[in-house]
């Protein structure tokens, strides 16, 4: 166990050796790892980012969703109200076409009771006539007994 | 070289003597140079951190291979590390000291596993070097080197971080109290604290692993006694080879720890 001038080449070799580390090995491999942390520490944060964008998307779809829902929830109400609407508006147009229909075929009863009343009339008329003439065994002048056979005509009426 | 004859104490000694040069032309005992620490060390340095530097060179942040996955994790393990110790700006020079410190020192007392008498007889034949000792952190110097870099840089960091006044502070009214009377005390345990530092950041280190070498040495010894002696020598020394591994990977994790936990220190007052 001698020191000598080895400790003092020794102590040289291993400053060299340092600064070779320093300068030369060191910097590139923390560059290397730093970046290569960055790029990872890059992707956690995308990722994170990521799934918030898509928490973000979905929240929004429910809220779409939601809103259509109610839309057509509406729709439906305004549909229905509509339908029922015609149908009411229907039924009213309906029973004053039915109404009308009904006016119609009574004035035409009444029309057809008039008519068959006056042709009836006029038969018992005539058959009043023709009775009377029977019953007196002579021609019944229509002239001469005009007024008569108007007031039998008048009180068949 | 030399040929000697073949006794447990030249076998050692032949395991335990460095390849020596004088710098300079001086002579006397600190102008040697263990020529075998030294370029051994240099050698793995530029092998481990070479490696770490061509995998970084093409450092993607994008799906990383599987070597840089390799350093990566490492890297991520000694920065953890150090950011659990040290508060300040860690990536101008305490995080790239400990990976320095901790692929350097790892390599090196990695060297204790190779079996010394292969790389012994490589080292004679192939190289013509006789004596050669591969496992530079069984040099103190080598360890001392490393300590008392880290100790330079623990008091450049207390100058800086503190200033010579906080610094002083530290020294004087630290930890007993800043009552005048316990001026002396204070400074005499701070003082002994800063001279323990380095000592026992290098001695803990150099110990382990010379006293793994040694084992190695004292099973070979063994295994050279017949063949009984190398049976169980083969298994004592695969078994100390696994051990030791932990104790290698533990040593060079508590260098690193040590000196990340020091220059800390340093930046951080009382």
């Amino acid at each position: 166990m001698n020191i000598n001038f080895t400790l003092i080449s020794q102590a040289l070799a291993f400053s060299i050796f340092i600064w070779f580390t320093v300068r030369y090995v060191w910097p590139p491999l923390l560059g290397a790892i730093e970046s290569r942390q960055k790029t990872i520490a890059d992707g956690l944060a995308a990722g994170e980012r990521g799934k918030h964008d898509l928490e973000l998307a979905s929240q929004r779809s429910t809220e779409v969703l939601k809103e259509a829902k109610q839309r057509a929830a509406e729709i439906i109400v305004q549909a229905e109200k509509r339908a029922s609407e015609i149908v009411d508006n229907a039924k009213v147009a309906a029973k004053e076409e039915g109404d009308r229909i009904l006016i119609g075929a009574k004035a035409d009863i009444e029309h057809e009771m008039f008519s068959a009343k006056e042709t009836l009339r006029q038969h018992t008329a005539d058959l009043a006539v023709a009775g009377a003439a029977k019953i007196l065994r002579r021609e019944v002048d229509a002239k001469t007994h005009a007024d008569l056979l108007a007031d039998i005509e008048e009180d068949l009426k | 070289m030399a040929v000697e004859e073949l006794t447990p104490t030249s076998y050692i000694n032949h395991h335990l003597t460095y390849n020596t040069i004088q710098v300079g032309g001086n002579e006397g005992a600190f102008w040697t140079l263990h020529i075998d620490t030294l370029i051994t060390s240099i050698i793995l340095g530029i092998i481990g951190l070479g490696t770490i530097w061509l995998i970084v060179r093409k450092a993607t942040p994008g799906v990383p291979s599987k070597r840089q996955a390799f350093v990566e994790l490492t890297v991520e393990f000694i920065d953890d590390q150090v950011k659990n110790t040290f508060h300040g700006n860690r990536h101008t020079l305490v995080a790239p000291m400990a990976l320095t410190i901790f692929v350097w020192v790892l390599l090196m007392n990695t060297m204790d596993i190779v079996p010394i008498d292969i790389a012994a007889a490589i080292n004679e034949h192939v190289f013509g070097l006789y004596y050669w000792k591969i496992v530079p952190t069984t040099d103190v110097n080598t360890t001392f080197a490393l300590a008392l870099s880290v100790w330079l840089l623990m008091l450049y960091f207390n100058l800086k971080v503190k200033g010579i006044g906080g610094w002083s502070y530290e020294l004087f009214c630290t930890p007993f109290g800043k009552n005048p009377l316990l001026w002396p005390l204070n400074l005499l345990f701070n003082f002994v604290e800063y001279v323990s530092k380095p000592l026992s950041h290098s001695l803990r280190l150099f110990g382990n692993i010379y006293a793994g070498e040694i084992i190695f040495l004292l099973i070979g010894m063994w295994a050279a006694t017949g063949v009984v002696g190398t049976i169980f020598g083969t298994l004592l020394g695969a078994g100390w080879a696994i051990f030791h591994l932990l104790i290698v990977t533990l040593q060079a994790f508590i260098f690193m720890m040590l000196t990340v936990v020091y220059i800390s220190m340093a930046h951080e007052s009382h």
